[in-house]
């Protein structure tokens, strides 16, 4: 009784002179107002809520957060929605529904129960704000790490890890004991020590933890651990003072601290003065042009530097500018200072634990990387070798080269494009485009073997041209068909996602799905060259061709289907490559030349060889990658150099044809 | 000897006649000095067609008389581009800012030029420093001198190590493709210091020639193409006219009976592989000041091959086949893609020239290297006359003695 009259005091004097009269109205209605005990402390902390202000509501909030009482969530979350409403007659504070426009319904905090109708003019809003809503969500956080939802629960540990914060530490502890989801205790547990390490003011307790979670490859550690090894570069006149946290003395002019910008540090840490820049020497000179000369030099002569410096030496023996920092007067500056990186923590102890820890992190990274990226150069490998293995296939049995090959790939790609346009599902879209793509190339290759190419044996420089005629005019017509924007080819969707092995080392489902495509067609490959019929007849006359023929073998008809073969496994290629590059009449061009490397590195007529080429030309892509990540450019270039210098030593690829088959 | 030399060779005479009556009429029609039928852009186009003829006449060295199919000599041709475009470049924003500068109170130093000028054609890439290619930039006869010694030494190390392993036939044309490739990538990158994919513009500028319209530039410019391309062909015909062109031949229509005769072969193809290539860069350095811009994406593997299938067409093996070629699919390239040529409205569909040209020039190329090797140039012979032995099996290279394909299944 009497906490309510002292609140409506307070309410009366803070703010609301105004309502003076009302304010008595708890005083003249006791029976009504049985204050409940949340509305007990709102009104304790009413002034404050009232005064919303940043600087002053944390008591406020504490008061609430802190009551023990099970309504204060719900309080501060209705306060930070703002619709915290106080009813103007009494000063009592409520939850506000929005009925209409003009009136509101009235929820009691400690009951729940609807008070009644009120309009608007009889309300008055508490808006916090936005700072004010960051401190009441910070607040809310220790409820809701408890909430019996879970989902809240994992919202509650998502807001904590994107605003970390030293008062967050003590409500996520004291609630890992209550989690009852295991993996919803395991990140408490994680945020927990990655809190500890940031803001624990006891040093042996974070050191231990950081020891504990050494080794542990996640981004949120690194994240964690890196503030507190970063440095800064200070000067001092004289000894470094006690009690700073060194990381190393820094000598000017050796090794990574030039003598410039070691001055630059003094100047802005004012302990030099600045030395001036020749815009300002110039500026300083101008100024000063009397009669056609500056400090008696001709203008015309000031084009000279030494010129210049006469000119500026006569001001500054006028007077009229400030004189020149000499080299010798630098280099006495920079004596009489020490330099030293700074550490930004101050506990040596702690940024030893980090430094340990990071190097730790730093070496299994470099492992997990290293395994990262064989991955990746063996989806380029594999890559690679479905775009060429169509090609070393005509190239190795027939001496062709076929410039036509790309746009194969791009027909595969689009087949498989138009068949998800028939068919929605992304699945059996993709079982169908397979066969049809290798159906629809195996035909354009026949066709083309029999309309063009076979009055062009023996003559592979004519071949190369006139499959380029094609290269162009099916690109030109795939422009009209399909347009020049980019058409989608979307994967099923049991192919999204990746595979995480831990936060280095994950590789799409699309890629794996691309290498096992890869083993799939060297498996089938294997097969039709060493079991069938067909496969035998191939290598004979890969072998000896008019050996071949006078045994009975039609080469006609060989190199008609070797043709069709590595067109249409040139389809399938497109329709897997489609499936993570955009589809565009431009899709053959960009992998034919890599397909050439390929061959040529790996040598023709065999298939081990073309793996051997893919293999390699994809680890060394993805090689030199990583060395030098920002230019994925320069690791074509570098390429090419190397293949152009490993041609030296294998002329034939890797794996060459001997003896008669392999021509001259 | 010159006089024994155009009497062997008549089609020489003939081929400069042509020339020098084309380049009197086009003057005496252009803008800049005669009756203005011709505007100065068609005469632009016209002296870059002469450039290109020019180096289809590499090409036609190298691959036609030869038979290595370099797709490789774009590049040279780019690089003879840059070379001068180094220098227009440089010496046109030295001008500029060398004259934005003198409004200054204080006369600017040399430094202070030379950093005006790099902020200026550098800005494009974030930098300002020169790089070290740019090294003589600023002098003309230097950076001459660097449009023959670039290509000349990228072919002449190219071709050794390629030559020297014996890299033949199509892993030779691959292996140029993967250069010229190599190269291009290499300049689309911004710290290659040559503006990555900006490339060098303003090059139709001539510095200390501003008060020069464009329309007598591009006379000179066409007048400097026709007497390259005279000078050229004259050159290409002297060397093949001679023994050196027959073991040329000899070579293309089998390296391992020259090579078995005693011949160096490597040696004849370095000559002229490195030769092609320093012409392609004499006509890279006329080309690009009349195009006015030069990025790497002239130099994709793809334009050296459409060098291969002009000479092609044009007919590979004499040495005029290529400038018709050149200059036929060039120019009706330019109609076609240009918007001129008319639309066919065949009822139920129009044939729009800008989209079907590239299907009809990949299928005619097609039909061209089927049905007639011997490209437009073949005409020439039925006009004179001329018969080919019957000899049995079809033509496998472009020259009468070329092998033949029964003797090439042996």
């Amino acid at each position: 009784m009497r906490t309510t009259l002292l609140a409506g005091l307070l309410v009366l004097l803070s703010s609301l002179a105004a309502l003076s009269q009302q304010a008595q109205t708890p005083l003249a209605n006791p029976g009504t107002a049985d204050p409940s005990p949340m509305q007990a402390v709102l009104q304790e902390q009413g002034a404050l809520i009232l005064k919303s202000s940043r600087k002053t509501i944390s008591p406020a909030i504490a008061a609430l957060a802190d009551s023990g009482l099970p309504e204060a969530q719900a309080v501060l979350e209705a306060w930070q929605v703002k619709a915290l409403w106080m009813r103007i007659s009494d000063g009592m504070f409520f939850r506000g529904e929005k009925l209409d426009s003009k009136n509101y319904r009235l929820f009691d905090f400690d009951t729940g129960q609807a008070v009644g109708d009120v309009a608007k003019s009889d309300l008055k809003q508490i808006k916090p704000n936005s700072g004010i809503r960051a401190l009441i969500a910070t607040a809310l956080v220790q409820f809701q790490l408890s909430d019996p939802d879970p989902a809240r629960r994992a919202d509650a540990l998502l807001a904590i890890e994107r605003a970390p914060g030293a008062d967050l530490l003590a409500p996520l502890r004291a609630s890992i004991e209550g989690e009852v989801d295991p993996v919803l205790q395991a990140r408490k547990r994680r945020i927990a020590q990655l809190l500890t390490i940031a803001y624990d003011s006891d040093v042996p307790r974070r050191v231990a933890t950081i020891e504990q979670m050494s080794g542990d490859l996640g981004l949120d550690l690194r994240g964690t651990l890196n503030p507190l090894v970063t440095t800064g570069l200070q000067a001092f006149a004289g000894q470094i003072p006690e009690g700073l946290n060194v990381a190393r003395r820094v000598e000017p002019g050796a090794g990574a601290l030039s003598q410039d910008a070691a001055y630059d540090i003094l100047v802005a840490a004012k302990l030099a003065p600045a030395r001036l820049s020749s815009d300002e020497i110039r500026t300083t000179l101008a100024a000063h042009i009397e009669g056609g000369r500056v400090g008696g030099v001709p203008l015309a002569q000031l084009n000279k530097e030494d010129a210049r410096t006469r000119a500026y030496a006569a001001l500054v023996k006028a007077g009229q500018a400030p004189a020149l920092v000499s080299a010798a007067q630098i280099s006495a500056r920079l004596n009489a200072h020490v330099f030293a990186e700074i550490y930004d923590e101050p506990s040596a102890v702690m940024t030893h634990a980090a430094q340990a820890a990071l190097k730790t992190i730093a070496t299994q990274v470099a492992v997990g990387q290293a395994v990262d990226l064989t991955l990746d150069a063996l989806s380029l490998a594999s890559i690679y070798f479905l775009a060429a293995i169509g090609l070393a296939i005509t190239f190795g049995v027939m001496g062709v080269i076929n410039m036509a090959h790309g746009e194969f790939i791009m027909m595969g790609a689009y087949t498989g494009y138009v068949v998800q346009q028939v068919i929605p599902n992304h699945t059996v879209s993709i079982l169908v485009a397979v066969p049809l793509a290798f159906a629809v190339t195996f035909a354009a290759g026949v066709a083309m073997e029999r309309l063009v190419i076979r009055w062009l044996y023996n003559r592979p420089l004519e071949t190369l041209l006139a499959t380029f005629g094609i290269s162009i005019a099916l690109q030109q017509l795939a422009k009209n068909i399909f347009g020049t924007q980019a058409r989608p080819l979307t994967a099923p969707g049991w192919l999204d996602g990746a595979w995480i092995i831990n936060d280095v080392v994950s590789i799409s489902y699309i890629r794996i799905a691309i290498f096992m495509l890869a083993l799939i067609f060297l498996g089938v490959f294997l097969f039709i060259m060493r079991r069938t019929r067909l496969g035998l007849e191939t290598r004979a006359v890969t072998q000896n061709r008019g050996m071949a023929a006078s045994m009975g073998i039609n080469p006609e008809r060989v190199n008609m289907l070797t043709f069709g073969l590595g067109s249409g496994i040139a389809g399938i290629a497109g329709v897997a490559i489609g499936l993570f590059a955009k589809v565009t009449s431009e899709l053959g061009s960009d992998y034919i030349v890599q397909s050439f490397m390929t061959v040529v590195v790996g040598g023709v007529g065999n298939i081990w060889g073309t793996l051997a080429g893919a293999t390699m030309i994809g680890f060394f892509q993805k090689g030199v990658e990583w060395l030098n990540p920002s230019n994925t450019l320069a690791a074509q270039t570098y390429m090419i150099v190397f293949i152009i210098v490993f041609i030296q030593f294998r002329p034939r690829g890797i794996i060459a044809l001997k003896g008669r088959a392999a021509g001259d | 000897m010159s006089d024994t030399f155009l009497k062997r060779n008549p089609s020489t005479l003939v081929f400069l006649a042509v020339l020098a009556l084309f380049v009197l009429g086009v003057t005496l029609l252009a803008d800049g000095a005669g009756a203005g039928v011709i505007s100065t852009s068609f005469v632009k186009t016209l002296g870059k067609t002469l450039c290109l003829a020019l180096v289809a006449l590499a090409m036609d060295l190298v691959w036609g008389y030869t038979g290595i199919l370099s797709l490789g000599h774009f590049a040279f041709f780019g690089l003879g581009g840059y070379m001068i475009g180094m220098w227009l470049m440089y010496a046109r924003t030295q001008a500029i800012v060398v004259s934005s500068l003198s409004e200054a109170p204080i006369p600017a130093t040399e430094s202070e030029i030379v950093d005006a000028i790099g902020n200026q054609i550098f800005g494009v890439v974030g930098s300002s420093e020169f790089p070290l290619v740019w090294m003589f930039a600023d002098s003309l006869l230097m950076q001459l001198v660097l449009v023959v010694a670039v290509p000349g030494l990228l072919a002449l190390v190219f071709g050794w190590l390629a030559f020297r392993s014996r890299v033949t036939g199509v892993y030779l044309s691959i292996l140029t493709q993967a250069m010229t490739l190599g190269l291009a990538l290499y300049l689309f990158q911004n710290d290659s210091g040559l503006r990555g994919n900006n490339g060098l513009s303003g090059l139709q500028n001539l510095p200390g020639l501003d008060h020069v319209p464009q329309a007598t530039l591009s006379i000179w410019f066409f007048w400097a193409s026709g007497l390259a391309l005279a000078l050229g062909y004259l050159f290409a015909a002297w060397i093949v006219s001679g023994k050196f062109g027959s073991v040329l031949r000899g070579i293309r229509d089998n390296e391992a009976r020259v090579r078995f005769l005693g011949y160096s072969v490597e040696g004849y193809k370095l000559f002229i592989f490195t030769v092609t290539a320093i012409i392609a860069g004499i006509a890279g350095a006329l080309y690009y000041p009349q195009a006015g811009i030069i990025n790497p994406a002239e130099i994709a593997p793809v334009a050296s091959i459409y060098l291969a299938v002009w000479v092609a067409i044009g007919g590979r093996g004499r040495l005029y086949g290529a400038v018709i070629g050149a200059v036929f699919v060039s120019l009706v390239s330019s109609w076609f893609t240009g918007g001129q040529a008319p639309d066919v409205n065949l009822g139920f569909y129009t044939l729009k020239w800008v989209d079907w040209w590239l299907i009809v020039l990949g299928l005619s190329f097609v039909l061209v290297t089927l049905f007639a090797p011997r490209g437009i140039g073949g005409l020439v012979d039925l006009w004179s006359d001329r018969r080919q032995p019957d000899r049995h099996g079809a033509d496998l290279g472009p020259g009468v003695g070329a092998l033949r394909e029964k003797e090439a299944e042996q």
